[in-house]
């Protein structure tokens, strides 16, 4: 008697909890639709793009299968040089950021005090509410002629950089900076203090310590930071349309061809550069066995 | 005659507005096993870290075997730490991080490695040397913190609650472990609890400490029979103490006295020893060994009485409630806690 009463009180809760495999479809169905139909819809449509053509008295895209997209974006120059320049665009960026951030964040997680953390943390953050626009302008600002930067480092006979891409590394290690700081900060929090105090308690010096104890346990964190930094910048032609003169990036090339040219499946194929590149970085990171730990 | 260990001389610690250590004078002999006893907050673990060098003083100075170690750093002082959460690396294998200060001092693969294997014999791991320390137990965590702190024979070895995550059979195991390491290594082993019966069994002298001071310095024996200040006598053990208009109704004597629950003697009538007391049984706690008695005196005071030897039937402790009894004691068996008083009443 009082059982029944009891069923029919949590009837649905009851239900659900004899039937595991409703529950989980009723939890999952909506994000995996969203999720399927983002991501893996729109990554697809972009893969089979890339193997159609453009009609050329009419500049409508034509189902018609063929290589030439593909064949154009490995073989033309410009695509191979504006692809290095790219590539190495985002290593510096990466690299700069890294030795940016690590500083930064041992900083804010082993040094500052729990009220100049906080501040640190938003202090961090704050520039991300800005739009990536005035952030970008501000830099052409900065780096003009008569810029800040210019008046800064005339005193001591330097010139601004001008626009061009040490403007743009410039520009995008501000821009990327945040997403850096943020994933190693998060994983010196983890680091114990404890550790650094054995490891200088058993003799290493300071440097040593960071070598030997802090680097090995922040490597997952820095290689998750390195990938935001790695590719946004794969990503990004804004920035390097700002102050980056006359120079163009990957994305640009996928830009021009969208727009102006109105040639849809090679903007498709050259986009898919980016994407094989940070597989291939992907890959290269699996294999040091960084992402184990995470 | 050698200098001390460890010389402390007006060491004060001050965080903030908060004083750590309020001025600590210690000499610690070589070869000595010293406890640091006292609750969490007290300063012990801060005066260990202050001789470990990974805090700073704000006044006073610290010397190793006759030299001025105070602003030298960890990396070059020659003591040890064994860590409360042990601090093992979590990328390296036992082994790596048995041989890790090895390593920093430069020493040779093969030579650390086989130094490294020898002392995780030494702590019964000998086969573990290839596991994460993730894949150790407590205990096997403990033994590796010790082997790594061991194998560069510090001339101090310092211990922060090192058995404070380990169950109590654990607990007592390792006890006698410590023990026996540091009569092997013959080093001077500093070890900081809050388990008084971990210090009073392991040490050859005992601070207790209260509020960044070393509240009385002694043998384990000197500190438990004779403490010198009322918190000494509740916090190491338990005191009854008697003070104000109860000690002088009692004892015809103003003053503050402790008296340990296990030097009364409980029955039916007084039966001639030094001072009497009647009250009721308030509360019987069985103990196993034997049992504690909450004794309600007359007097207005509440008396703990540990009773070892079953003298009454166990079976009928609840039936002692309420019963009338006699608590009797030895003059020899109080202690004075207020100096300005004679010992004996």
């Amino acid at each position: 008697m009082s059982a029944t009463t009891s069923t029919r009180r949590h009837s649905v809760s009851a239900f659900l909890f004899e039937h595991a495999r409703l529950r989980l479809a009723l939890l999952l169905t909506a994000p995996l639709f969203w999720l399927g139909l983002v991501y893996i819809v729109a990554l697809a449509a972009l893969l089979v793009t890339a193997f159609w053509t453009v009609d050329s008295f009419t500049g409508e895209v034509r189902i018609e299968w063929t290589l030439d997209n593909i064949v154009t974006v490995l073989t033309a120059s410009v695509y191979q040089s504006v692809t290095l320049r790219t590539v190495g665009i985002a290593l510096l960026v990466t690299v700069i950021d890294i030795l940016l951030a690590l500083p930064i964040a041992f900083f804010m997680a082993k040094v500052a005090g729990p009220r100049l953390q906080r501040a640190l943390v938003i202090a961090v953050l704050t520039p991300l509410w800005a739009s990536y626009l005035v952030k970008a302008y501000s830099w052409r600002t900065v780096l003009s002629p008569e810029g800040l930067f210019a008046w800064l480092v005339e005193p001591i006979g330097g010139s601004s950089p001008g626009y061009g891409i040490p403007a743009t590394v410039i520009t995008l290690s501000y821009l990327w900076l945040p997403y850096v700081i943020l994933p190693i900060y998060a994983g010196l929090e983890r680091v114990p203090d404890s550790l650094l105090d054995a490891s200088s308690d058993l003799g290493a010096k300071p440097w040593r310590t960071v070598r030997s104890v802090v680097l090995p346990l922040l490597y997952p964190a820095v290689i998750a930071g390195s990938i935001f930094s790695f590719s946004l910048t794969l990503g990004d032609y804004i920035a390097v349309s700002i102050v980056g003169g006359a120079n163009q990036m990957l994305g640009n090339l996928v830009y021009t061809n969208v727009g102006t040219a109105n040639n849809l499946p090679l903007a498709a194929a050259a986009a898919l550069i980016p994407i094989a590149i940070i597989m291939v970085y992907l890959a290269a990171v699996r294999r040091t066995g960084a992402l184990d730990n995470l | 005659m050698s200098a001390p260990a460890i010389s402390l001389r007006g060491l004060r610690k001050e965080f903030g507005s908060v004083t750590a250590v309020d001025g600590v004078d210690l000499d610690i002999a070589q070869g000595e096993f010293f406890s640091m006893l006292g609750p969490s907050g007290s300063g012990k673990t801060t005066v260990l870290r202050l001789i470990a060098g990974f805090e700073q003083p704000t006044a006073g100075t610290i010397e190793l075997f006759g030299e001025d170690v105070t602003s030298t750093a960890p990396f070059d002082r020659d003591v040890n730490t064994v860590f409360q959460d042990y601090a093992l690396f979590p990328h390296l294998s036992v082994l790596e991080n048995v041989a890790y200060g090895l390593r920093v001092r430069g020493m040779g693969k093969r030579e650390r490695a086989e130094r490294a294997r020898e002392a995780l014999e030494g702590v019964r791991l000998g086969g573990y040397g290839d596991r994460r320390p993730s894949a150790l137990s407590g205990g096997q965590r403990q033994r590796v913190a010790l082997a790594r702190a061991t194998v560069l024979r510090p001339k101090v070895l310092l211990l922060d609650e090192p058995l404070g995550a380990l169950d109590l059979k654990l607990r007592e195991q390792m006890q006698v472990e410590l023990k026996q390491l540091q009569r092997s290594l013959g080093i001077t082993f500093i070890f900081v609890t809050h388990d008084q019966e971990e210090a009073l069994t392991l040490s050859d002298r005992v601070a207790v400490f209260n509020d960044g001071r070393i509240e009385q310095l002694g043998t384990p024996a000197e500190i438990y029979e004779r403490p010198q200040s009322r918190f000494v006598a509740t916090f190491v053990g338990t005191s009854n103490v008697l003070e104000g208009a109860v000690a002088a109704q009692l004892l015809g004597v103003p003053g503050t006295f402790a008296l340990r629950p296990e030097r009364i003697t409980l029955a039916d009538a007084p039966t001639g020893r030094d001072r009497a007391a009647s009250g009721t049984i308030a509360e019987v706690v069985y103990l196993g060994t034997g049992r504690r008695i909450i004794v309600d005196l007359d007097a207005g005071l509440q008396l703990t009485v540990l009773e070892h030897t079953l003298g009454r039937d166990a079976a009928s402790d609840a039936a002692l409630r309420g019963t009338r009894v006699v608590a009797e004691w030895s003059d020899r068996d109080l202690v004075a806690l207020d100096a300005a008083v004679p010992v004996t009443p």
